[in-house]
């Protein structure tokens, strides 16, 4: 046995996130660990790595009790977490990232310590460029120090807190090559993860939480997707997304020939032209950092705009400040990529997020109308199921998918006529994410004109009405998702990609 | 003549060069400290008493680090540790300073013989500037760098140490990865708040032996109540220049120095300015960096991405 936690529980304040769990992960095996948002996984997890330190309960590693205080605690009983958000040094290399904090003899930082990396990367045929800093690199190319810096201390209890949301499908494929390797050697890995294919394909067992308690630890190879979304969310769910059929055609946003640079200068977006149209759900596809953010910030009026036009019914809305569109009667709503950063106000409450913009009600001359607002802070708890502790309650207290539903229910209330989602389901569970898509769903029979940047394939195949691919800054293709498949899709990421890996070469 | 103005700069430049030196410590390891003023202060008065009453220079400089160390120490506890906002606490920590500065160099003005609290010959002998042997000799060269009373020497050894230490060893790998990103550097077993309160101090004793220079080597052997004058603030502009690199920082603080010191170089017969002027020139240069820097965009010479923040573990 590698771990074993029995009755650990955790409080934050008056919020219970763990009840009395227990958990056992074997040498050799890997654990997904599996819970809505908000179910404690996370908490669980910091608690083996010494971030959070349990309030009961004992932690067995390899047979005997342990006292976790520390990361460095973890660190020297092999422990190694790969966190959601990267611990990682920006302005470091790669191989700095690696070695910083170790143990090992020596006080200088010599030049051999790149061969090492090198060495140690090789051996577990894992690819990273040692000098290379981490601002230079792509995500999967982080995650893959994270696991060098995991290796290079020679853990073999390995904690991957949700992986693969943010990695390209064959990154994924990379990923999980790596894993059964490790646990071929001896590892014992617990992955926490909200994709169910995911789960079944890679995992031996299957621990499920719901709301702070271990619910049942189910063996892979007896169970399927129905069972453990029954057992994650407590009751029967519908794993199906309706497509309504898309009633309007009326072109509501014409973009022509959009060219747009971002922060370095360089060309992210190319030529881009596409139409959406009203009660459409268009899907836009394609490898992260392809021009997504771009194109979303460009249609807000965020990000100036080279060369093109977008017209809003036969009007140019390029050049105009977001002020300005909204004062033309266009109603964007805009749900960004970085919810935190971008979206909400992280330390105010669900209440005052609500009378940030304009919203319906929520301002009475110069004075703002918090009874409103807090009106329709509860009635978003309720509608969108929100896990808080109280809608006064800073937003970044609440998980990840719970900030998000606080964003999308907000951006609905201003009644849009064109929504624009930068991946509205990264990180939510299966639950979540259905209650994102009925929300979409219902804002499309509206006729609202809907564009959905998303990175899970098999759900815009189900949610989207067309689908618009790009690939380095330049639209591959726009199918539509009832005649195309997963694989076209992928040909449509990649084939651009590699003409011009030929033109470089 | 230029080889003259060239020496006084690098002469007025050493208070800046140590509380550029500090305040790169302090940033680099997260910890924005505005008290570079003040723990000068602190350094100056406490350098010149034990000076004074001891006539003992080893003595008098351990004295101006310790004061240093002391406010920083201060400031350490309230920013690491009770996490107090760090621009509130620094600022404060520089009117705490300079009050301490004036208040016991009252004191010491009361018990002073004519009322003129002035160094012993002796004292000031041992400071004095001496030509380095052989190397003093060499034309120009001998006369700029090798001619330099000793604490001049000192200013530049330890940024070069402080510069190949941030650079070149582990543990300075890890204090840069603190200031940083704390959480990562957590993560990664380094003890964040122990890395921050050796380098803070240790940063608060190189500006405090900073005080004490201009108390007593610029201040000719005789206490003056306002003799650190602003100098802390220019230091923690030069950081930005420097580029938070110590090495850099050398460069930075004698041209810094070049700029204090212009004004007695330039005849008036030739060009004819108010000498308020030349008094405004170093902290109008100081306001053009800081323009010219922000509009670089390079990740590599910025600032620590967590100087400001003070961390805590269990935030979410």
């Amino acid at each position: 046995m590698a771990i074993e936690l029995k009755g650990i529980t955790k409080t934050f304040g008056s919020v219970v996130a763990n009840n009395k769990i227990d958990l056992c992960v074997k040498q050799g095996e890997i654990l997904a660990l599996l819970g809505e948002n908000g179910s404690g996984k996370t908490t669980l997890m910091n608690m083996l790595s010494g971030i959070y330190y349990p309030d009961s309960g004992s932690i067995y590693v390899k047979g005997k009790e342990v006292k976790i205080t520390s990361p460095e605690d973890a660190n020297r009983l092999g422990i190694g977490m790969i966190h959601q958000h990267f611990k990682l040094v920006e302005v470091l290399s790669a191989t700095d990232n690696i070695i910083l904090g170790s143990k090992k003899e020596g006080k200088w930082l010599s030049k051999k310590r790149y061969e090492e990396i090198k060495e140690i990367s090789e051996k577990f045929s894992l690819a990273i460029e040692p000098k290379k800093m981490v601002y230079n690199m792509s995500v999967g190319e982080k995650q893959t120090v994270e696991i060098v810096k995991v290796l290079y201390r020679n853990a073999d209890i390995l904690i991957l807190d949700e992986p693969t949301a943010v990695l390209t499908p064959q990154e994924i494929t990379k990923l999980f090559a790596i894993l059964k390797k490790m646990r071929a050697q001896g590892c014992a890995v617990i992955i926490i993860t909200h994709k169910l294919n995911e789960v079944l394909e890679l995992s031996d067992r299957v621990t499920i939480l719901r709301k702070g308690e271990s619910v049942a630890t189910v063996n892979t190879a007896e169970t399927n997707a129905h069972e453990l979304t029954e057992l994650m969310v407590g009751r029967p769910v519908e794993l199906s997304i309706q497509r309504e059929e898309s009633k309007g055609n009326e072109n509501l946003l014409e973009i022509h020939h959009l060219t747009v640079e971002n922060e370095e200068g360089l060309e992210a977006l190319k030529d881009v032209s596409f139409e959406l149209n009203q009660g459409e759900i268009l899907g836009v596809a394609g490898v992260a950092g392809s021009g997504q953010k771009e194109l979303c910030e460009a249609m807000a009026g965020l990000l100036s705009v080279k060369k093109g036009a977008i017209l809003y019914h036969n009007e140019n809305i390029v050049g105009k400040s977001p002020r300005d569109i909204i004062k033309m009667g266009i109603s964007m709503s805009f749900i960004p990529e970085d919810r935190l950063g971008m979206g909400l106000a992280a330390s105010m409450g669900m209440v005052e997020n609500m009378m940030l913009k304009n919203y319906a009600g929520t301002s009475r001359g110069p004075f703002v109308n918090k009874k409103e607002a807090k009106k329709l802070a509860k009635r978003l708890v309720q509608e969108l199921q929100i896990v808080t502790p109280d809608v006064e309650t800073p937003v970044r207290r609440l998980s990840g998918g719970n900030v998000q539903k606080v964003l999308l229910g907000r951006e609905i209330e201003s009644n849009p006529n064109v929504l624009i989602t930068a991946y509205a389901v990264r990180g939510l569970d299966i639950n979540s994410s259905y209650v994102i898509y009925d929300a979409l769903n219902q804002q499309k029979k509206k006729g609202v004109g809907i564009l959905f940047i998303g990175e899970d394939l098999d759900v815009m195949l189900e949610l989207c009405d067309r689908i618009m691919v790009l690939c380095h800054g330049k639209v591959t293709g726009i199918v539509k998702a009832d005649q195309t498949t997963k694989e076209q899709l992928g040909l449509l990421m990649t084939d651009a990609m590699e003409k011009e890996e030929g033109q470089h070469e | 003549m230029i080889i003259k103005f060239l020496f006084a700069a690098i002469k007025a430049g050493v208070p800046l060069l140590f509380g550029t030196t500090g305040e790169i410590l302090s940033e680099k390891v997260g910890n924005l400290n505005l008290g570079v003023e003040g723990m000068m202060f602190m350094g100056a008065f406490c350098g010149f008493a034990v000076g004074y009453y001891t006539d003992n220079v080893f003595l008098a400089i351990l004295a101006s680090a310790g004061a240093g160390m002391l406010g920083a120490l201060l400031y350490a506890v309230l920013t690491v540790t009770l996490r107090a906002n760090q621009n509130v606490t620094g600022l404060t920590l520089t009117i705490f300073g300079s009050g301490f500065a004036s208040f016991f160099g009252e004191l010491l003005i009361k018990n002073s013989v004519d009322g003129t609290p002035k160094l012993s010959s002796d004292f000031v002998a041992g400071l004095a500037e001496k030509s380095i042997p052989v190397l003093g000799k060499i034309p120009v060269v001998g006369k700029l760098f090798f001619s330099h009373n000793p604490i001049v020497y000192l200013a530049v050894f330890i940024a070069v140490i402080c510069g190949v230490y941030i650079k070149y060893t582990k543990s300075g790998l890890n204090m840069r990865a603190v200031g940083e990103n704390p959480a990562t550097a957590d993560a990664a077993g380094i003890n964040v708040s122990l890395v921050k309160y050796i380098h803070i101090i240790i940063s608060g004793g190189i500006c405090g032996i900073g005080g004490a220079y201009l108390s007593i080597i610029n201040g000719g052997g005789v206490w003056n109540n306002s003799c650190v004058n602003g100098q802390g603030w220019i230091a923690v502009a030069l950081v930005i220049f420097a580029g938070w690199s110590p090495f850099k920082a050398i460069l930075g603080s004698f041209v810094f120095g070049g700029f204090t010191v212009l004004q007695f170089y330039i005849p008036k017969s030739t060009v004819n300015l108010p000498n308020a002027f030349y008094v405004m020139l170093p902290f109008l240069v100081t306001i053009f960096v800081l323009v010219v820097n922000s509009m670089q965009k390079s990740k590599k010479h910025a600032q620590p991405a967590s100087c400001g923040e003070n961390y805590y573990r269990e935030e979410r």
